[in-house]
């Protein structure tokens, strides 16, 4: 690894033509693994229309900005996406691409790793030593176990654990915007057809600094939404749910908190009815204040409350909304 | 049509898994195995598809020995035959796990390949996307709904901030999601039925794949346990310790 390729490429997300917050997690990861290996990092935005965000991704210090634009890049496309990141990689002499854990960089990034023909990381927590040989914490099992893992081959891939790594702050100066225009075809074996947006006030459930998040202890629509909007309302909050709230068509899924859906780490943390599975702790359990509110005072969601309240949802969160009320 | 789907074994998922005392894997004595559930909706999807059009469900699976049995659940779900491929988790990264399959694929030549979005154990949601880059083909991940219309695919995916539509040509490589739809249990004649089904066993040097892995897991640890925190008794006492000691409201 001497000399060339050791450069970090961070692959920015977009969304209505803003840099996502998220992003701003996987910058740090690239600030800390370029340091370590003795390199500098970019920051590249792909899309049909990048510019806005590629203004902002300007703020944190990266040796450039790379704004890849292409009408083939209109709507994501793993193939075509890959093939953009992996040809960019190579251009610039990036050994190393990285994205914040989303739906948008687990899709993307494994297609990108086998173009590049790199070891991937999934969903990386951490990154052990100083200098090379560096090796990488993972959760695993729901995240019941933390493995070290080694990358054999000389490039390597990360999807970033945004709970992990703090998102950067900007610094003085900006970086340089660079123009890149691919010559991509659409292919001709996909097609993109649509995209039915979940429509939401609220936050963003990965960036917000509180969730409000329920189990199937409030048992249907009504209860659901009745009792969480409220509650929702007087802290700002972002809303969250179980996989068995999903399943059952109360909450949509993008909505889902756990081992498959999402992981949060807020400030505070406020389950209400839900029993704690493991696959549900595994999405929220790093959050730094957790109140549980359940019937059940047997329920495993009170192992890692901070605090508990062992009561009827119904009859609580009213309450709650009010004395929060009182407080504010 | 043919549909190829994945069955692995892996330890109950609601189970609690613990790490051995020397750090060197996971202790699974005691433990039971259990299909990979996001592979359970890959092969119902399968069978559902295969109910509709016509055709065959073919099982793949990588493992110990063990996971015969694991194929077996496949087979007796209404899979009509299986390929086994002998290689323990250990000697196993998700990129050659990925090019085992695709050499499979290229074998079978199915026109949809329906595997889990990722596996419960590792989690690590990459081989369908390692699979379909490696093959060239498109890919639908984390699906939801999934329909063939003549030699096309329509996949629905869950994607952050809702839900994105596809259209794919086959042959296509399908991850599947928990919602897709739930996985019908075996009855048992069909049980019986399934231990006479073929499964055909191959190991990595037969098939010809190179066995280097680029990703080694060196160690592995519990997680920090979080410190156990109070019940409060009532919800004016739980506001005044939010705001005066946690300071979060």
């Amino acid at each position: 690894m001497e000399g060339k390729m050791k450069d970090v490429l961070v692959v920015g997300e977009i969304a209505k033509k803003r840099l996502k917050k998220a992003t701003l997690s996987a910058i740090t990861f690239a600030k800390e693994l370029a340091a370590k290996v003795g390199s500098s990092y970019s920051i590249a935005l792909f899309g049909k229309d990048v510019k806005e965000a590629a203004q902002e991704a300007t703020k944190f210090g990266a040796k450039a900005v790379y704004a890849v634009e292409a009408d083939a890049l209109e709507n994501y496309i793993a193939s075509v996406y890959a093939k953009a990141v992996a040809d960019l990689a190579n251009q610039i002499g990036a050994g190393f691409v990285c994205a914040v854990s989303s739906t948008f960089s687990r899709d993307l990034l494994p297609r990108v790793a086998c173009r590049l023909q790199a070891g991937m990381v999934s969903e990386v927590m951490k990154i052990v030593g100083d200098a090379p040989p560096l090796r990488y914490k993972r959760p695993m099992w729901a995240g019941n176990v933390i493995a070290t893992v080694e990358v054999k081959t000389e490039k390597a891939v990360f999807t970033v654990r945004g709970s992990e790594f703090d998102k950067a702050q900007e610094v003085q100066g900006v970086s340089q915007i660079v123009e890149v225009k691919p010559s991509l075809d659409l292919p001709q074996n996909v097609r993109f057809v649509g995209f039915a947006e979940t429509v939401s006030e609220r936050p963003d459930l990965t960036e917000a600094s509180v969730v409000v998040s329920g189990g199937r202890g409030l048992r249907d629509k009504e209860g659901f939404w009745g009792l969480l909007n409220p509650l929702a309302d007087v802290l700002g909050a972002a809303i969250g749910a179980t996989r068995a709230v999903v399943d059952a068509g109360i909450a949509p899924n993008d909505l889902q908190i756990g081992q498959t859906g999402k992981v949060v780490a807020p400030n505070l943390y406020i389950a209400v009815g839900l029993s704690g599975a493991i696959q549900h702790l595994a999405g929220m359990k790093n959050s730094k204040v957790i109140v549980a509110i359940n019937k059940d005072p047997d329920a495993p969601i009170f192992s890692v409350a901070d605090y508990g309240l062992v009561a009827d949802a119904f009859k609580a969160v009213p309450e709650l909304v009010e004395e929060i009320k009182k407080v504010k | 049509m043919k549909i190829l789907v994945t069955a692995k074994r892996v330890v109950d998922p609601d189970a609690k898994v613990t790490v051995k005392a020397d750090g060197s894997g996971i202790e699974t004595s005691g433990l039971e195995f259990k299909p990979n559930p996001f592979c359970e909706n890959a092969i119902e999807a399968g069978l559902q598809l295969v109910e509709k059009h016509g055709g065959e469900v073919v099982v793949v699976s990588i493992g110990t020995e063990d996971a015969i049995m694991t194929m077996r659940t496949a087979l007796a779900m209404g899979a009509t035959r299986g390929i086994f491929v002998k290689r323990p988790d250990e000697q196993l990264d998700s990129d050659l796990t990925a090019r085992i399959l695709a050499k499979v694929f290229e074998i079978e030549k199915p026109d949809l390949f329906i595997l889990g979005k990722q596996a419960v154990d590792g989690d690590s949601n990459q081989v369908a996307q390692l699979v379909a880059e490696y093959l060239g083909l498109p890919q639908a991940c984390f699906v939801s709904k999934l329909e063939v219309v003549g030699t096309k695919v329509l996949a629905t995916r869950e994607v952050d901030g809702g839900l994105e539509t596809l259209e794919l040509s086959m042959p296509a490589v399908i991850s599947a999601d928990l919602r897709l739809n739930t996985p019908r249990l075996a009855t048992l004649p069909n049980i019986l039925k399934a231990k006479k089904k073929e499964i055909k066993q191959f190991d990595i040097a037969e098939l010809g794949v190179d066995p280097t892995l680029k990703v080694a897991t060196v160690a592995y640890e519990a997680p920090q346990q979080r410190k156990g925190g109070i019940k409060v008794k009532t919800v004016q006492e739980l506001v005044e310790k939010l705001k005066n000691e946690a300071k979060v409201i």
